[in-house]
C-alpha cells in the first residue's frame, strides 16, 4: 500500500511540474507584454516597471525563479493589473467562496446521486425508476451555465425566494442556486452510473447467495452490494471535480458569487497573466491532489487495483 | 431418377435466398439502430436542427448583424417574436433578428461540435492505436504521457491560451481538440489490445507488411464502429464545451454567434421579460445536445458487440 501510494506521488509530482512550466511558457510566449497600453510609456519608465515585476531577466532565470518561489513558499507573485495585491491576495480572497460552494455541490451530487442510483436500482422498472432515469437523462442537457439562467428566472424573478447574486458571507440563501446549478449535471451522472453499477452487482453469484441465506435486503444492500456499486462511481468522481471546478467559473460570473473563478474572468480580459497562471497552477494542484486521493481510495476498497 | 425440374428450381431458389439473407456487421447494426424509436426520432430531429442551420437564413427576412434602430428603446413591445414584423424570433437586445442569428449560432456551434469531434477522433485514434500496436515500453510510455494530460484542468489552460494568442475560432478548434483526444486514445488502444492478436493482424505481419500501414489498414478500420460511436457522444460535449468557453465571453466573437454566446445574452435581459432571447436559442441547445446523446446511445446499442 505505501509504495503504490509513494509512486502515485512519483508521478504527481511530475505532472504539477509540467503544468506549472506549461503555463510559464504560454505566458512568456505571449505577444505584448502586460504594461503595453494604447498610450505607450516612455521606454525609461517601461524599463523601471519591468525590472520591477523581473521581466528584463532572461528567460530560464524567469522560469526558475517563479518555479522555485511557487514550490517553495507558495508564492505566486505580483499581479500585473492591481498594483497593490499579490496574486496570493486574489487567491486567499476568493478560493474560500469557491471551496465553500464548491464542497456543497460534491456534497450534493454525491449523495443524492448514489441514492437515486441505489433507489432506481432496487426499484427498477417502477415509477421510482423511470423517474430516476427521467431526471438523469434531463439533467444531462442542463449543464451549469444553462441551469444558472433558467434556476435564476424561477427562483429569483418569477418566485421572488431566493436572491439574485452575492455572497454574504455564505449565507444559506446565497449558496442554494450556485449549489443546485453546479451540482446538477454531475448529480445526473453519478446516479446513471450509480444505477447500471449496482444492477449489475444485484445480479452477481455472491448476492444471490446472500439473499439465500435469508439476509434482510438492507443488509445485502448495505453490507455486500455497496462496496462493488462504488467503485464506478469512485472513478468518475476525478473528472466530476474537474469539471465542478470548471464550472465555479460560471457560477462566479453568473451570480456574483465573489471565487476565484471571476477573478480569472476579469484577469483574462486584462491580460493580467500572473493572476490566470497562479489560479491554473492552483486548479491544476486541487485536481492532481484529488485525483491522488481517489487512486488511493480505489486501491484500498478493491485491492485487485495494482497500477 | 433425375431430379425433377421443380427440385431444380427450389434449390435455385433457396441459393437466392441464402444470397439475400448473407448480412454485414453494418446492415445488422443498421436494422438495430432502426429498432431503436428513441434513437430515429432523434436522427430526424438532429437533421431537421441541421437544415436549420443551413438552410434557415433563406427564410430570414433580415441580415444577421442588421441592426434595426427604430426599436432601441421599445424593443419590450416592438421586438416581440412576429410573423408581421419578420422578426421570427423577435429581436436581441441590440435590434438586431434573433431568427438570423439563431441559424447563425447553430450553425456555428454544429460546426464547433462536429469539427471538434473529428479532430479529437482522428489525433486520438491514431495514438492509441499506435501505442496498444507497439505495446510494451512504447505503449507505457505513451499512456503515461496521457494520464499526466488527464489530470490537468485543461479548461484554464485553454482560457490562458485563448487570452495570450487571441480569440479565435481556430484556437478554440485547436484547444477543444487538444483536450478531448485522449479519452478516444484510452478507448482505441484498448480496442486495438484486443485485435492486434487475430489471425489476420498475424497474417500481415508475417507477409512483411510495414508496422504503419497494418495500423492504418487492418487495425483503424476494425476500430470504426466503437469510434463511431464515441464521435456521435463526443459532439454534445464539444459544443456544450464551446458553449461554456462562449457564454464568458471567451469564444466565439461579435459579429459571428453560438447558441453558448446567445444563450449568455438572453440571460442578461430575461430580468426585464424578454423571454425569447434566451427561450430560441436555449431551445435548439438543448434539442440539439439531446438528439446527439439519443442517437449516440443508439449507435452504441447497434454498435458495440459487448452490451448485447
Amino acid at each position: 500500500m505505501l509504495s503504490f501510494v509513494a509512486r502515485r506521488l512519483a508521478v504527481a509530482i511530475p505532472t504539477l511540474l509540467i503544468l506549472v512550466v506549461l503555463s510559464f511558457v504560454l505566458m512568456y510566449s505571449a505577444p505584448g507584454g502586460p504594461f503595453n497600453s494604447e498610450r505607450p510609456l516612455p521606454p525609461e519608465v517601461l524599463a523601471n516597471i519591468e525590472a520591477k515585476y523581473g521581466l528584463d531577466q532572461p528567460f530560464w532565470k524567469q522560469i526558475v525563479n517563479y518555479v522555485v518561489g511557487v514550490v517553495t513558499q507558495f508564492d505566486f507573485g505580483p499581479s500585473f493589473q492591481y498594483k497593490d495585491r499579490t496574486v496570493n491576495d486574489v487567491i486567499a480572497q476568493g478560493f474560500p467562496v469557491t471551496l465553500t460552494y464548491g464542497f456543497w455541490s460534491f456534497v450534493v451530487a454525491v449523495t443524492v446521486g448514489v441514492s437515486l442510483g441505489v433507489a432506481a436500482a432496487i426499484k427498477q422498472n417502477t415509477w421510482l425508476d423511470y423517474l430516476a432515469v427521467g431526471i438523469s437523462i434531463g439533467a444531462q442537457v442542463l449543464p451549469n451555465f444553462v441551469m444558472a439562467p433558467i434556476l435564476l428566472l424561477v427562483f429569483t424573478l418569477w418566485l421572488g425566494w431566493l436572491p439574485g447574486g452575492g455572497w454574504e458571507g455564505g449565507q444559506w440563501n446565497y449558496l442554494i442556486m450556485p449549489v443546485i446549478a453546479l451540482s446538477t449535471s454531475y448529480m445526473a451522472s453519478i446516479a446513471r452510473i450509480t444505477r447500471s453499477s449496482m444492477l449489475e452487482v444485484l445480479n452477481t453469484n455472491f448476492i444471490r447467495t446472500a439473499q439465500a441465506k435469508g439476509l434482510p435486503m438492507r443488509r445485502v444492500i448495505w453490507r455486500h452490494a455497496m462496496k462493488p456499486t462504488i467503485l464506478p462511481v469512485l472513478s468518475y468522481l476525478g473528472p466530476a471535480f474537474v469539471g465542478m471546478i470548471t464550472g465555479s467559473v460560471i457560477i462566479d460570473v453568473f451570480f456574483s458569487t465573489g471565487g476565484i473563478g471571476q477573478f480569472f474572468v476579469n484577469s483574462a480580459f486584462n491580460r493580467d497573466y500572473s493572476v490566470i497562471m497562479g489560479i491554473t497552477i492552483l486548479v491544476g494542484t486541487l485536481t492532481i491532489l484529488f485525483n491522488l486521493v481517489v487512486d488511493i481510495l480505489y486501491a484500498w476498497i478493491d485491492p485487485k487495483i495494482r497500477y | 431418377m433425375f431430379p425433377n425440374r421443380a427440385a431444380v428450381e427450389g434449390v435455385g431458389d433457396a441459393m437466392e435466398l441464402a444470397e439475400v439473407k448473407g448480412r454485414s456487421l453494418w446492415a445488422d447494426a443498421r436494422t438495430r439502430f432502426f429498432r431503436n424509436k428513441a434513437a430515429v426520432i432523434s436522427l430526424i430531429m438532429l437533421i431537421m436542427v441541421a437544415g436549420f442551420a443551413l438552410f434557415g437564413g433563406v427564410f430570414a427576412q433580415y441580415e444577421n448583424d442588421f441592426v434595426d434602430f427604430s426599436l432601441i428603446g421599445s424593443n419590450a413591445y416592438k421586438g416581440v417574436p412576429s410573423v408581421e414584423t419578420g422578426h421570427y424570433f423577435g429581436t436581441d437586445s441590440n435590434g438586431r433578428d434573433l431568427f438570423a442569428r439563431t441559424v447563425q449560432g447553430t450553425g456555428i456551434s454544429l460546426m464547433v461540435g462536429v469539427v471538434g469531434a473529428l479532430v479529437a477522433v482522428i489525433v486520438g485514434t491514431l495514438y492509441g492505436a499506435t501505442a496498444g500496436y507497439y505495446g510494451g515500453r512504447v505503449d507505457g510510455l505513451m499512456m503515461r504521457i496521457v494520464d499526466v494530460l488527464m489530470s490537468i484542468p485543461f479548461m484554464f489552460v485553454l482560457i490562458l491560451m485563448l487570452v495570450i494568442f487571441g480569440r479565435s475560432i481556430f484556437m478554440l478548434f485547436l484547444g477543444i481538440g487538444l483536450i478531448s483526444w485522449l479519452d478516444m486514445a484510452r478507448i482505441a488502444r484498448g480496442q486495438t489490445l484486443t485485435i492486434k492478436n487475430k489471425e489476420f493482424v498475424e497474417v500481415a505481419v508475417a507477409t512483411g507488411v510495414h508496422p504503419v500501414k497494418i495500423i492504418l489498414r487492418h487495425i483503424v478500420p476494425n476500430l470504426l464502429g466503437i469510434v463511431i460511436v464515441y464521435a456521435t457522444l463526443l459532439v454534445p460535449n464539444m459544443i456544450i464545451f464551446e458553449s461554456f468557453i462562449s457564454f464568458l465571453g471567451l469564444g466565439v466573437q461579435e459579429p459571428a454567434t453560438s447558441l453558448g454566446a446567445l444563450i449568455n445574452e438572453g440571460s442578461r435581459t430575461m430580468q426585464f421579460g424578454y423571454y425569447w432571447q434566451i427561450a430560441y436559442p436555449l431551445f435548439f441547445f438543448v434539442v440539439t445536445i439531446f438528439a446527439f446523446f439519443f442517437v449516440g446511445d443508439g449507435l452504441r446499442d447497434a454498435l458495440d458487440p459487448k452490451d448485447r
